[in-house]
């Protein structure tokens, strides 16, 4: 483990309880500063790893190293954000209180609370929807405060699962371009899960294949694409030939095989 | 939108209000009429049967310091059951909640004691409590209430989206957060659900354990002392009386329900 690593993985799996092994043998080192992709079939445990990194799922074996704690210490240490798949907001709370709430729990006061609110609101351009409750939204800007929720707090850490996953290619690639953005401003290091190698590509600066299940680390792709990434970068020839050798490496570590996805309840204990 | 079209529109509405309400108060209509006229004088029907709408209608008002007493004896016992049983069943709830292998242990006996008719208890509480005292009647609406507001609420504090739960856990958050950030506000709808039920349980309650004795003046206990004097407009009287009392009680609590889940969507779509 280098004296940098954000994140440290060393020999982890998990058996969930049917004795289905999601993951196995999981060997990864990620930097500060990295911005790495976690890329791989349905059900191939990506959202798993990304949980065991955050301490939510407990690896059957293996080291799981954050910041140089144990998971449970850095989580406990409030170490990382996390963005799911869904929006995850509560109904009950304005978009305003949604993006509080991580701040509500470090104990921030009131008028902190607010200040830092409206400039998540500002970043995730959500300014006029303060009072909205999430169901009053679209799909789109649901995503969109999780995300400011994700980052109110400033935490060096981001772990994403499928965010923009479900949102249409416009609104993905304004918001691949503002998460970029913060990742330069804040020096933050990012685990990105997608289904999109396009996005993996433009995103990372390395990308993670993984196989089909049982879950391994195929090959980690390094993407030498020059910084700061624009709109011009998805036209570079560079670009197209690292979409080309992710997609190779992925075929070769049985994507094409068509696999039974995990049980929601498995993925989810 | 502009003053021009909202005028329009809030004709509309008034006019699709009176096309929702009439057939309601045709029905109304029919059936006064019905119990006014047609009963007595077209079917025959005997006063110790049914009353004349109208000779109810002034047994309300010639009894309306009894019955008012009445009235005000009768709600403070269902509305003292109604607080104190579902007040122990959240407590209980949020118990059962935070430590499940005692609340998976406890559930399948809250559900059975769900559907037994705890009414049948009645006679027995006032044994326990004194038959005179309001306590007794207290006890069984609180117990009626108990097991529905119990059985709603862990419902309500369990059925919680998992990644709600992985997201309190990313903060560190305390079970003490969980609760009351998403447990409890997920709960509130099953929980009013249950407490408008548990209304009109604790009416049942408080009147029919007035039957069993009570203070002579208590509601239940006028209706019963009526009909054994073949004064049955005032028990008709006095059983409109509970049934408007068990209907405020119950408006009463959806309206604290319209006001505490305003950010749920039924309540604010319906409302704009």
């Amino acid at each position: 483990m280098s004296e940098s690593s954000v994140v440290s993985l060393h020999d982890v799996s998990k058996v969930f309880g049917k004795g289905v092994t999601a993951l196995e043998g999981i060997e990864l080192e990620v930097e500060r500063g990295d911005f790495v992709s976690l890329i791989g079939p349905s059900g191939c445990g990506k959202s798993t790893l990304l949980r065991i990194v955050g301490d939510i799922v407990s690896p059957s074996t293996g080291d799981v190293a954050v910041n140089g704690k144990p998971a449970r210490r850095a989580r406990l240490d409030r170490d990382y954000g996390i963005v799911f798949q869904a929006p995850v907001l509560y109904d009950w709370r304005t978009v305003a209180k949604n993006i509080a709430l991580p701040l509500e729990m470090l104990g921030w006061d009131r008028a902190r609370r607010k200040a830092r609110v409206r400039d998540m609101v500002e970043l995730v351009e959500l300014s006029g929807f303060e009072s909205h409750h999430p169901w009053q939204l679209s799909g789109g800007m649901q995503q969109r405060v999780s995300i400011a929720r994700a980052l109110s707090f400033s935490p060096a850490l981001l772990l994403m699962d499928e965010p923009f996953g479900a949102l249409d290619e416009m609104t993905r690639e304004r918001l691949n371009m503002e998460l970029l953005r913060i990742w330069a401003e804040t020096g933050s290091t990012v685990i990105f899960v997608t289904h999109s190698i396009s996005e993996a590509v433009f995103l990372s600066t390395r990308v993670a294949v993984m196989s089909a299940r049982p879950g391994r680390i195929a090959a980690v792709v390094p993407i030498d694409l020059p910084q700061p990434r624009t709109f011009e970068t998805r036209e570079a020839p560079r670009y197209f030939e690292l979409v080309t050798e992710v997609r190779e490496v992925l075929h070769a570590s049985g994507a094409d095989e068509i696999e039974e996805p995990l049980p929601l309840e498995d993925v989810v204990e | 939108m502009s003053t021009a079209t909202a005028a329009p529109a809030s004709d509309l509405r008034l006019g699709q209000r009176i096309r929702y309400w009439l057939p309601a108060v045709v029905v109304l209509a029919l059936a006064l009429a019905t119990w006014q006229w047609l009963l007595p004088d077209g079917l025959d029907v005997e006063p110790y049967l049914l009353p004349r709408f109208s000779d109810v209608v002034s047994a309300l008002w010639n009894e309306r310091a009894q019955l008012a007493e009445g009235a005000w004896i009768t709600f403070k016992e269902a509305f003292g059951g109604f607080v104190i049983g579902s007040g122990l069943a959240f407590a209980s709830a949020l118990l059962l909640a935070r430590w499940r292998p005692f609340g998976d242990a406890l559930m399948p006996y809250m559900i059975a004691a769900n559907a037994i008719p705890i009414i049948a208890f009645a006679p027995i509480t006032n044994a326990w409590f004194g038959t005179l005292s309001p306590w007794s009647k207290i006890a069984i609406s609180a117990v009626l209430c108990y097991f529905p507001v119990l059985v709603n609420t862990l419902r309500g504090l369990t059925s919680v989206n998992p990644e709600s739960i992985e997201l309190m856990r990313s903060y560190a958050a305390p079970q003490r957060a969980v609760f009351r950030r998403v447990r409890i506000p997920n709960s509130l709808p099953f929980v009013f659900t249950a407490l408008k039920v548990g209304s009109v349980l604790a009416m049942i309650g408080a009147v029919v354990g007035d039957y069993f004795g009570g203070s002579t003046k208590a509601l239940g206990v006028v209706i019963l002392s009526s009909v054994a004097l073949s004064r049955y407009e005032i028990a008709w009287a006095a059983i409109l009386v509970a049934s408007i009392l068990g209907l405020a009680f119950y408006a009463a609590i959806a309206g604290v329900e319209r006001y505490a889940l305003r950010w749920h969507p039924s309540v604010t779509r319906r409302a704009s």
